[in-house]
């Protein structure tokens, strides 16, 4: 009766959780449908009283969205390309190759991993003005070429890995380098799919740097050209939020499909063994 | 190929894992290397192997100097004790994979792949991950990767310690059986003696880095160097009677026993030595030497273990079941030739 009652309460908190949690993007999708008439009214509706994909087609007439989608995609697919290539190469070296100060060099970037990247934006500011980069989109993938913590994720997942595998494969004639993209790296999928994924979240939402770096309407990524709409629209909230729903709803998406590789691979990479 | 260990030293910062170990393996043969947990066994193996570079001394594998050389230059074949297969790659791929380093065309790979698998038996099993298989499966198909390539030595570390009591007899077996179908020379690290009284043409015993007794294992047993060998091997162990040699004759420190054997003339009066003998080189002998009460009696069929005390000295024999012996009887033994050993109480060198 007890334990009955203790579990009832427990769903019932993350019931409410969940509503909370799901309330704003409940009100983004159903605006987006609201002609400007409903969605001014008090108290508001629930529902819009009929669906068009109206709003839609207005803000993508307002913004260069499609555009926008494109830098987003590029500026993703080569900072986490890029990130996952050095992640991989300098874990595997933290792990398996001995040099000198290897492991005051690994405690160093991990102590390095304390500094937020807010203070590092008026530095990268300036290396990215030097080189002439400035409102172009390598501005925003350079600064996102490697990554302290996915680093350390993969090389406890290597620590992990049994000795013997590596000398098997060294006895049976591979290379560091064969080994590490012929063994390691398809054992360490999991590992490797998380780190892919929040990677792709991260830069997907990336908004600060890009406001600081981009100024040119054809170099904006959704984020940072959304904000801008948002000004521009100022007087359609119908717009923003349909706008809004064309950022958010891959994200979603990618985010279910992926839920349970995310949390398995955290777990698994900061576990040891 | 024959193997030479000639003057082998392992030093770790704070251990000599392996000191000055010299020893010659002979082509196409099965040699254990035996010791207890902790003896330098894997250390020895994986020098071998090239994984630790040797401290001192040079390895030959035939005539050549391998010592310098790095594992993938070997020609060696390795199955670790945690058999250490690809778990992503199915039997065929993990078959596969060494011939792969070595641009092996892909017809000819599988060919290879596929008789190998079969002289070990996994070739049923070809599309299966590690995962997917038994301790038994798995430790065929790592014999079977290491075997691919046609190795000049196969080394082989504790492969039977992780399966079960029943499996090891087969697997033991097995391995034997691949072994002499190929021919290929063999080091199989193991700290079972049985294990390796059974299986091994030759047996390299060591202890704490040492090199004991090169050997073939039923010398091991019948002539031991000395008395860490006598003690390693055999189940029931070797009875041990500590005394003093005095005038050509043992005088147990236990009871009052005088042993006269020809074994000890020759010994200076007063050397503390121990008396170490087998637990079937007893015989029951109203004028023998040793008086001593029967403690315990298990039937074992035609014969009899029979536990002894003589003084505060316990000891155990095979007496034959006809003798009716039972517990209380206060009887004589005497010792025969075979399995009768003296061993030097500081050193635990043998007297001969
Ligand atoms: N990498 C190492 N560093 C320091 N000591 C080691 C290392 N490897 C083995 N040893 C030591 O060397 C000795 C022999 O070890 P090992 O060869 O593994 O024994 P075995 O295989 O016979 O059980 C042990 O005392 C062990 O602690
Ligand atoms: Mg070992």
């Amino acid at each position: 009766m007890e334990r009955k009652f203790s579990k009832f309460l427990i769903y019932l908190v993350l019931i409410l959780g969940a509503i909370i949690m799901l309330l704003p993007f409940f009100w983004m999708f159903t605006s987006a449908f609201k002609t400007t008439q409903e969605i001014n009214r008090f108290p508001p509706d629930m529902f819009p009283s009929h669906i068009s994909l109206n709003n839609f087609q207005r803000a993508f007439a307002m913004a260069p969205f499609a555009k926008y989608f494109v830098n987003s995609v590029i500026v993703m697919v080569c900072s986490v390309g890029l990130t996952t290539f050095t992640s991989i190469l300098a874990a595997f070296a933290f792990s398996r190759l001995r040099f000198p100060g290897r492991n005051a060099i690994f405690s160093s970037l991990v102590a390095l991993m304390m500094i937020p990247f807010e203070m590092l934006i008026i530095t990268n500011y300036t290396t990215i003005v030097d080189l002439g980069l400035w409102d172009t989109l390598p501005a925003l993938i350079l600064p996102f070429t490697s990554s302290i913590f996915y680093t350390y994720i993969l090389r406890n997942f290597f620590d992990s890995v049994s000795d013997s595998l590596y000398w098997s494969a060294r006895i049976d004639g591979s290379s560091n380098w064969r080994y590490l993209w012929k063994v390691m790296v398809p054992m360490a999928r999991p590992s490797l799919t998380t780190i892919i994924l929040l990677n792709a979240l991260a830069s997907w939402n990336s908004f600060m740097w890009p406001m600081y770096v981009i100024s040119s309407d054809a170099n904006r990524t959704l984020p940072w050209g959304l904000q801008v709409f948002t000004t521009e629209a100022g007087s359609y909230p119908e717009l923003l939020m349909a706008a809004s729903t064309v950022v958010v709803v891959p994200v979603i998406i990618l985010f279910l499909f992926a839920r349970k590789y995310i949390v398995r691979g955290v777990a698994r990479g900061g576990l040891k063994g | 190929m024959r193997v030479v260990l000639d003057h082998i030293t392992k030093r770790f910062a704070d251990v000599t894992a392996v000191s000055d170990f010299s020893a010659t393996l002979n082509d196409g043969e099965l040699v254990c290397l035996l010791g207890p947990s902790g003896c330098g066994k894997s250390t020895l193996l994986n020098m071998l192997s090239g994984i630790l570079p040797v401290s001192d001394g040079k390895i030959f594998f035939d005539d050549e100097d391998v010592t310098m050389l790095p594992p993938e230059q070997r020609g060696i074949g390795l199955v670790f004790q945690n058999y250490a297969l690809y778990p992503h790659m199915t039997v065929l791929g993990n078959i596969c994979f060494p011939l792969e380093t070595q641009h092996v065309p892909k017809e000819e790979r599988l060919a290879r792949a596929n008789e190998i698998a079969k002289l070990v038996h996994v070739d049923m099993l070809m599309n299966r991950r590690p995962a997917e298989l038994s301790g038994g499966q798995q430790q065929r198909v790592a014999i079977a990767r290491a075997l691919v390539k046609n190795p000049r030595l196969l080394l082989l570390d504790e492969p039977l310690s992780n399966l079960d009591a029943r499996l090891r007899l087969e697997m033991r077996e097995e391995i034997r059986r691949i072994q002499q179908r190929t021919g290929v020379t063999t080091i199989f690290v193991t700290h079972d003696q049985e294990e390796a009284m059974s299986i091994s043409d030759h047996i390299v015993l060591m202890k704490l880095g040492v090199l004991q007794q090169n050997d073939l294992p039923q010398n091991l047993y019948n002539e031991p160097a000395n008395q860490f060998v006598a003690d390693f091997l055999g189940n029931p162990p070797i009875n041990n009677l500590p005394g003093t040699v005095s005038g050509g004759a043992f005088i147990t420190e236990e009871g009052d026993g005088v042993v006269k054997m020809p074994l000890f003339e020759g010994i200076a009066d007063g050397r503390k030595v121990n008396l170490s003998v087998r637990s079937e080189s007893f015989v029951l002998d109203p004028d023998g030497p040793l008086a001593c009460e029967v403690t315990r009696v298990y039937q074992m069929g035609k014969e009899e273990m029979a536990y002894f005390k003589l003084g505060e000295c316990d000891f155990r024999a095979y007496i034959d079941a006809d003798e009716g012996l039972k517990v209380g009887n206060r009887v004589r033994l005497n010792l025969k030739k075979r399995g009768v050993f003296v061993f030097d109480r500081e050193t635990g060198e043998r007297i001969k």
